[in-house]
């Protein structure tokens, strides 16, 4: 080893210095960042700014140059980033309240102007989560409750999405989109009052089906009575009178023939019934 | 003025001659011989473990303290050679050279290889990019060569497999101010490898938060009824895939929505009783309606019965009237009478007996556990 020391020792420090100085003059910028280089303190070159017109792979990425010590890079994100925002109690302009989750996404377009508004993305964030929270507000308050709750929302999202946009802009940043992930009602006494609500519904449709089958079941029931009249007059009809005289018979076995009936006649001797005992021979 | 540089550079270079020494065949560096690297560390000396025994049976066992501390000392044992100590060194070549170099290349010729060939296995694929810079293409699965790392950083992703997010059920609210608690799964893939590496923050966050959205839409669209009943489940998931195709497109995002699949929809729990007994309500009502039919069956059963007895008997009255009439009369009178008990009375208006015979008969119906008493 001292032996390879002592023969290159001229090739290895050159070696060395190389290395040394490329790793503190160049740097690599990744396809996902945005390269501000600060020379003294003032912004002096963006290394990698976003274009939507290049494609990846014809970006600025890659090696670029700075001065040592003289030079600092300050990496800023060049995608799409996220801006969450949870549970925010929304009164709309009927005075329900409403509980809203939105997000949005955002590209820093101008890393010069972000790092001297904000500094970094997290204070970035916070900013605009901030005004996100402000704009909602005052957007969906002007709406009643069910406009909100349709899919589109009408021109809510549209208003919210500009408005943001230009105060980001303030920040070098870009809205791309705005979104509500979520309207829904508060727990508590809304929640409750919308669960009451849909019990009551349902009782009632209980009790309309109820009712329909009991009415079903009567109509049914009286089809039925008027179809087994028309038949027995049908066949009654044809002679009244013996009909009479056969359902007298009939009514007869019925009430004294039955199997608990227990009656006692007083037959007047004048019936018909004793004309051949009476008569006299 | 080379000797000034080098001292200067002393420091820089204090990483890699760090480096050389934990090399297994670089140890023949003389200034290394203080401290091996660590995992040599027990095999060297026969240091004893255990601090009241001395000397762990290296020399006999010498019972002076002294002794003892002077090879339990910091650089005590560890300086007495072992095989694999500073002091061993490389066999040399025939021509009395040094092995290091072959070994050097040798080293550098497998990481040149293994680094720069990449095996791209099915479904996946893989972006590469200039030391982790500039994005140079894609691979596509089979054999790749790239320059070696880290001319060529490559990063594998599997494009193909369809990747799952569940979502646990929520709330939603539906079209007419209803609540429904449903749950769904979205399938989606990679469609752009580069947009999805270097497009997106949160690409799988921004997944879910886009089926959210989409979900929550295509639901208020609809009714409770026809989200709950199954009918409307077909247009949600459709609605659904096509709105979070569109939210992630705008985005850049180079994923691809597979498909959109709604696991449960049920009433809140809170009100799943009264939902249970509208279904109660519905069993209800057929049972009302079997019974009506039911005695629909009957009555027209016996109605018919009726209607055909009396026409049998009619035809044959027809043909007699007078002698079927007073037959009929006679057996009705017959059977009845010869069944009740019978007080025949003169016309004459004779006052009528009480029924004693019907007076004894209740009464040995109501006692009949008296009979055998003397009355």
């Amino acid at each position: 080893m001292l032996a390879i020391w002592d023969t290159y020792r001229l090739y290895i420090i050159i070696v060395g210095v190389l290395l040394a100085l490329g790793a503190s003059t160049l740097f690599v910028t990744s396809e996902t960042k945005q390269a501000v280089i600060i020379r003294t303190g003032e912004p002096y070159e963006i290394v990698n700014m976003y274009d939507p017109d290049d494609p990846f792979g014809r970006t600025g990425a890659g090696f670029w140059f700075r001065i040592p010590v003289v030079d600092r890079v300050q990496m800023v994100e060049r995608r799409v980033l996220d801006l969450d925002m949870d549970n925010e109690q929304v009164l709309t302009s009927d005075q329900q309240r409403l509980q809203v989750n939105a997000y949005a996404r955002f590209r820093i377009i101008q890393p010069v102007t972000m790092i001297e508004r904000a500094g970094d993305e997290g204070i970035l964030n916070t900013q605009l989560a901030r005004i996100l929270r402000s704009v909602l507000r005052q957007e969906l308050g002007r709406r009643t409750f069910a406009s909100l709750l349709t899919a589109e929302r009408g021109t809510a999202m549209t208003n919210i999405r500009n408005t943001l946009d230009t105060q980001a802009r303030a920040y070098g940043a870009q809205i791309i989109d705005v979104r509500i992930k979520a309207a829904e009602l508060p727990s508590g006494t809304p929640l409750d009052a919308a669960f009451n609500r849909m019990i009551s519904e349902r009782q009632e449709k209980a009790e309309t089906i109820r009712a329909q089958g009991r009415k079903n079941a009567q109509i049914i029931r009286a089809e039925a009575d008027a179809e087994a009249a028309a038949t027995y007059a049908s066949a009654y009809g044809k002679d009244p009178e013996f009909y009479d005289f056969y359902r007298a018979m009939e009514s007869y076995r019925a009430t004294f023939l039955s199997e608990n009936a227990e009656s006692t006649m007083v037959l007047d001797n004048d019936n018909d019934y004793f004309r051949q005992f009476k008569r006299q021979p | 003025m080379l000797d000034g540089l080098r001292t200067r550079l002393g420091g820089a270079f204090g990483g890699f001659a760090m480096a050389g020494k934990k090399n297994p065949w670089g140890g023949s560096n003389g200034s290394g011989g203080d401290d091996a690297p660590p995992g040599e560390k027990p095999s060297k000396g026969d240091g004893p473990r255990n601090p009241w025994l001395p000397g762990g049976g290296r020399k006999g066992g010498s019972s002076n303290i002294e002794e003892i501390f002077k090879n339990r000392g910091p650089e005590g044992p560890r300086r007495g050679g072992g095989s694999g100590g500073p002091n061993f060194r490389l066999p040399e070549r025939p021509g009395g050279g040094s092995w290091l170099p072959v070994f050097v290349v040798i080293i550098a010729g497998l990481w040149i290889l293994l680094s720069s060939v990449h095996f791209v296995q099915p479904g996946e694929q893989a972006t590469v990019t200039r030391f982790g810079g500039k994005y140079v293409g894609t691979f596509n699965q089979g054999t790749n060569w790239s320059y070696p790392w880290p001319i060529s950083m490559v990063q594998k992703d599997n494009v193909e497999a369809a990747r799952i997010e569940e979502v646990p059920s929520k709330l939603i609210l539906t079209g007419d101010q209803n609540l429904v608690d449903l749950s769904y799964s979205i399938r989606w893939n990679i469609n752009n490898l580069s947009l999805f590496q270097f497009q997106l923050e949160e690409p799988v966050e921004t997944v879910r938060e886009a089926a959210e959205t989409a979900m929550r839409s295509s639901v208020a669209e609809k009714t409770l009824d026809t989200v709950i009943s199954g009918e409307g489940r077909a247009d949600i998931q459709g609605n659904v895939q096509t709105r979070m195709q569109a939210i992630l497109d705008q985005y850049g995002a180079g994923i691809q929505v597979l498909g959109v699949e709604v696991d449960k929809t049920d009433p809140p729990e809170k009100v799943i009783e009264a939902f249970n007994d509208v279904l109660a309500a519905q069993q209800d009502a057929e049972r009302e309606l079997n019974g009506a039919r039911r005695y629909s069956q009957r009555l027209l059963a016996k109605a018919e019965g009726d209607a055909e007895q009396f026409n049998q008997i009619y035809s044959q009255y027809r043909l007699a009237p007078r002698v079927t009439r007073r037959r009929l009369y006679y057996e009705t009178m017959e059977a009845v009478l010869s069944r009740t008990d019978k007080t025949i009375i003169d016309a004459d208006g004779v006052t009528p007996y009480l029924p004693l015979t019907e007076l004894q008969r209740s009464q040995s119906r109501s006692a009949p556990s008296t009979n055998s008493g003397g009355q």
